[in-house]
């Protein structure tokens, strides 16, 4: 069965000053439809930048990279864009909420971008903040609203467009124990009942264990996985090549 | 929620510095605006002037007057029609702030060379019978809450004492641009009163009818080679070119206001197009959130140039609004010395182009880089 996503021989060298600076180096991944993984390592190991590979936000310098189907790395940023806003959700670290918009204005941005009517568009928006739980705050502003719920708000607007793949850089790095605890039941929850793609970036042990694959890169190279128990098999039929590998 | 709705909230985000903002481009056009009224009005304000009537007066200035004796001359001038006269006599109302035009005239014949002076046939009559009485322009009436039949006092400031009037008339203006504030009185009345000083028997200037304009010119150099080598030598010319040679006596200053204000402007424009820009770059973590979304450069873009375009038209509205407000429905004319300060279309053009530019000029720079940052690039911002 074909992954959802397939990562071949991607490299990525950013240029510094007359340096440059190779953060990936032929990496070879492969993710199953409606995988939870988590990927790990230590600070400049080149997380993020896989994260935003996957996500169209930039494009390798060498190697390909398919999403359901469809080669992105060969595309151009206006294309991007467009695929972004049907594929992707981003859930970011920092929320990145827009202070001037409420919290249902927030979720509706990315409809924006979608022929849906204004009307459609709402209703949407206030089905996804339901989904987290915060109907009751939809008018809020980002202001009146704590750190866990402003991330819930930042995983609707992430989960709004039904996106083929959900991507979370670090969301639990800005939170406390008890909201990143609320924040990692909702992802598995959109994992687990939604049967969504999950890819999320932590610095986090046990963020990562509530993932059924955990990958660690260093230095621009995947070093080794764990999958959780039980999901050798989901993954093998759905297209991964997880369990051709082996725990260290 | 629409792509509007990300406009607005972006403006009220900080809304004392946009009304800030607002505001400085508003001064800015309506600064703009009331230069390019004035100057236009004193380039065309010959414009009002005829062809067809020509001044005669001192050769040395119009503060030197001429003899009456030239009237009957004057009258035999071949191709003059009508000759009248006219004495300034700088009263003042109550206070020297309360300054209009106030001349002596040869009431018939004057009236009879002005057709632009318009009056009803029983308020021309009964000022005519009165020799104290007074035809007053119908703003200058509205000014002091003046009515026909009330009796004024002017202050004299060249003729001293106090001098009593009866108004027996209100005049409006035939043309647009003819002045409405004038006081109007009869030439006998004003020499009565200067009788006193000694300064009967003179007039400040002559107003000449002519019956063929195109034979002006030399009807203007015959007369004042008639008089080269008098005691009171003259100058004459179209009423046209007299009121330019007087728009003349502003010329520098008109450069000077020019200069000045166009400087005054374009550093109030510098000023506001920079906050405009500042605005837009502080919010660069946001546009890297929403290309993040998917939106594109074109629509980073748009919504960056919609906004700066938003308080470029508030600015527009309140500067051209309070323009027009000002000179085309007030009708604000300093006090009757430069009647007919109108914003023409063109104005108003030339301002909506002017905020259009400031609309580009402050949303171009940022709409740009924003269009053009690179999202991994942006997403730097947000931490």
């Amino acid at each position: 069965m074909t992954p959802l996503v397939d990562v071949q021989g991607v490299t990525k060298v950013y240029q510094r000053d007359s340096q440059q600076l190779t953060v990936l180096q032929a990496l070879d991944l492969t993710i199953a439809e409606g995988e939870y993984l988590a990927l790990m390592g230590p600070s400049g190991s080149g997380k993020t930048t896989l994260l935003n590979l996957l996500a169209g936000l930039d494009t390798p310098t060498d190697g390909s990279i398919r999403v359901a189907g469809e080669e992105i790395s060969r595309m151009k940023p206006k294309q991007l864009a467009a695929w972004r806003s049907r594929h992707v959700g981003f859930i970011f670290q920092l929320y990145n909420l827009i202070p001037v918009l409420t919290a249902v204005q927030n979720v509706e941005l990315p409809l924006l971008l979608t022929p849906l009517k204004k009307k459609e568009r709402r209703d949407h928006a206030e089905t996804a903040l339901r989904i987290v739980g915060l109907e009751e705050r939809m008018d809020h502003y980002p202001r009146q609203l704590s750190g866990g719920q402003e991330q819930r708000v930042g995983i609707a607007r992430a989960i709004v467009t039904d996106p083929t793949l959900i991507l979370a850089d670090e969301p639990t790095g800005d939170l406390d124990a008890s909201s990143a605890a609320e924040i990692l039941d909702l992802l598995t929850r959109l994992n687990t009942e939604f049967g969504k793609t999950i890819v999320m970036v932590t610095h986090d042990p046990h963020a990562a264990e509530q993932a059924g694959r955990t990958l660690h890169l260093e230095k621009g190279a995947l070093l080794e996985q764990r999958i959780r128990e039980g999901h050798g098999a989901a993954l093998a039929s759905a297209g991964s090549d997880a369990v051709q590998e082996r725990e260290p | 929620m629409t792509r509007g709705t990300i406009v607005r909230a972006n403006l009220r985000r900080r809304l004392r510095r946009t009304i800030l903002t607002v505001l400085g481009l508003a001064v800015a056009i309506f600064l703009f605006v009331t230069l390019r009224t004035f100057l236009r009005t004193l380039q065309t304000v010959g414009d009002v002037g005829s062809e067809s009537r020509l001044i005669t007066s001192n050769k040395l200035g119009i503060v030197f007057p001429l003899p009456l004796a030239y009237r009957a001359r004057l009258t035999s001038q071949e191709g003059v029609h009508t000759v009248s006269y006219a004495t300034w006599f700088g009263a003042i109302y109550q206070d020297p702030r309360n300054f209009f035009a106030n001349f002596a005239i040869d009431a018939e014949s004057y009236l009879a060379l002005y057709p632009e002076i318009v009056v009803s046939d029983a308020q021309r009559q009964a000022w005519l019978a009165d020799r104290t009485g007074a035809l007053v322009g119908s703003r200058l009436m509205e000014q002091f809450g003046w009515s026909v039949g009330q009796t004024v006092t002017l202050t004299g400031t060249i003729f001293p004492g106090e001098h009593t009037f009866n108004i027996r008339g209100a005049y409006e203006a035939g043309m647009r641009g003819f002045d409405e504030r004038s006081f109007l009185f009869h030439h006998r009345y004003f020499d009565e009163i200067a009788r006193i000083s000694g300064g009967d028997g003179v007039a400040g200037w002559y107003v000449l009818g002519v019956s063929d304009p195109e034979r002006a010119p030399a009807i203007a150099q015959s007369i004042d080679a008639s008089y080269e080598n008098s005691a009171a030598p003259t100058r004459t010319q179209t009423e046209k070119a007299f009121n330019l040679a007087f728009v003349g006596l502003y010329g520098n200053i008109g450069f000077f206001l020019n200069a000045i204000g166009l400087a005054v402007v374009f550093a109030i424009l510098m000023v506001s197009a920079n906050t405009m820009a500042m605005s837009a770059r502080e919010r660069f973590s946001e546009v890297a959130v929403l290309k993040t979304l998917g939106f594109t450069d074109t629509d980073v873009l748009r919504l960056v140039l919609t906004e700066a375009a938003v308080v470029a038209g508030l600015g527009l509205v309140l500067g051209l609004g309070g323009a027009l407000l000002v000179f085309n429905l007030g009708s604000f004319d300093l006090g009757g010395f430069i009647p007919g300060l109108v914003v023409t279309p063109q104005i108003a053009l030339v301002a909506a182009g002017i905020a259009l530019l400031i609309a580009l000029a402050s949303g171009a720079v940022p709409a740009w880089q924003s269009a053009r940052l690179k999202v991994v690039d942006a997403l730097r911002y947000v931490a």
